[in-house]
């Protein structure tokens, strides 16, 4: 193909209750083949009961080449952690 | 109602699942070849449907053989006149416009004839049909959707599906066409009356080959035959591929 269909981000729902997730790409003319074709491509083995998409060129993403100003201040910040607390035994699933 | 002997029996399951398995072994035949990834794995995946509902129908057809036959033996040892599927199926993947063109003008009468069995009074056939029924939607709802954007898309891809259309269309009259094992299973409450399913058949194409801005051709010679098992020249080299396994290493299991 001379010239390739835009990209779409897909999202998919495995469970009700449950979020959407990123599961992958697929390329589309539009927004209904989009649908389509991840359906065909990422629910074959019954992944999900809902699905997104999103062009991809409408996602703002973050900068690799800025990840030292973005994300290294806060690896010792430990203390932003709930993990000071002493949890009661009668407390489950914590 | 009368009661049917297995032979039309077994002939009138042929005839059903012999066009899922043709036409399954014609989409696997573009299995990696595109023409993107996406419909690459649409083709394979409604060709895997179309197998897993002719292993149904095969498994049941041996059980009412009895002896020794099974799904195997079905789907790979009989000879080019025993199979009976329409000549529709058979047709070559000329193109992508063939392969859709192909695939919705089978798809919109197998959804009506899917739809139908569920009635019918053999059990195992209603509980096949019902399980196919949401597979085959999804197959229209495919081919339909490509034959709307390649009819109302470029002025190449109007030209190429409508040049599809006009060339398969002489295949379609068949379907509607029914032999002695249909009209037997029909009066046994079995089989699907399908020329009471023509109009439903004629307007849900018309409704999509329309808004496609294609035309149906004004064609009335008609070809017919792959009922009766006399086929179209295509037909012994796709069982020449199919067989193969079997033919070379009889009895061969995986």
């Amino acid at each position: 193909m001379k010239q390739d269909w835009p990209l779409w981000e897909v999202f998919i729902r495995s469970k009700n209750g449950l979020e959407h997730r990123h599961f992958g790409s697929v390329r589309a003319a539009d927004a209904a083949m989009a649908l389509d074709n991840a359906r065909d491509v990422y629910t074959r083995r019954n992944e999900g009961v809902s699905i997104w998409v999103v062009a991809s060129k409408d996602i703002t993403a973050s900068n690799p080449a800025n990840n030292g100003e973005l994300f290294e201040p806060a690896k010792d910040k430990v203390y932003r952690h709930p993990t000071f607390y002493k949890v009661p035994d009668e407390v489950k699933h914590m | 109602m009368e009661k049917m002997n297995t032979e039309n029996h077994i002939q009138y399951i042929y005839g059903i699942a012999d066009n899922s398995l043709i036409l399954g072994q014609r989409l696997s035949q573009l299995c990696g070849h595109g023409p993107t990834l996406e419909t690459d794995i649409a083709c394979t995946n409604i060709a895997l449907d179309l197998l897993g509902q002719t292993r149904n129908y095969y498994q049941y057809a041996a059980q009412c053989m009895g002896e020794s036959a099974t799904e195997d033996t079905i789907a790979f040892l009989r000879t080019e006149r025993q199979y009976r599927n329409v000549l529709l199926v058979e047709q070559p993947n000329t193109h992508f416009g063939y392969v859709m063109a192909r695939q919705f003008l089978f798809d919109v009468y197998h959804l009506l004839v899917v739809t139908q069995l569920q009635e019918s009074t053999d059990s195992m056939l209603a509980a096949i049909a019902q399980k196919s029924v949401k597979e085959v939607q999804y197959h229209q709802r495919f081919s339909a959707a490509w034959i709307k954007r390649l009819g109302d898309g470029t002025a190449q891809s109007h030209q190429k599906i409508q040049e599809a259309i006009n060339d398969l269309w002489k295949f379609t009259d068949e379907l509607f066409y029914q032999n002695e094992h249909d009209i037997a299973a029909i009066h046994a409450g079995v089989g699907v009356d399908v020329s009471t399913l023509k109009e439903s058949y004629m307007t849900t194409v018309t409704e999509v080959l329309t808004e496609a801005t294609l035309t149906i051709p004004a064609e009335t010679w008609f070809r017919k035959g792959g009922k009766e098992g006399i086929h179209s020249e295509h037909m012994g080299y796709l069982l020449a591929e199919m067989q193969y396994m079997q033919r070379t290493y009889p009895d061969m299991k995986w």
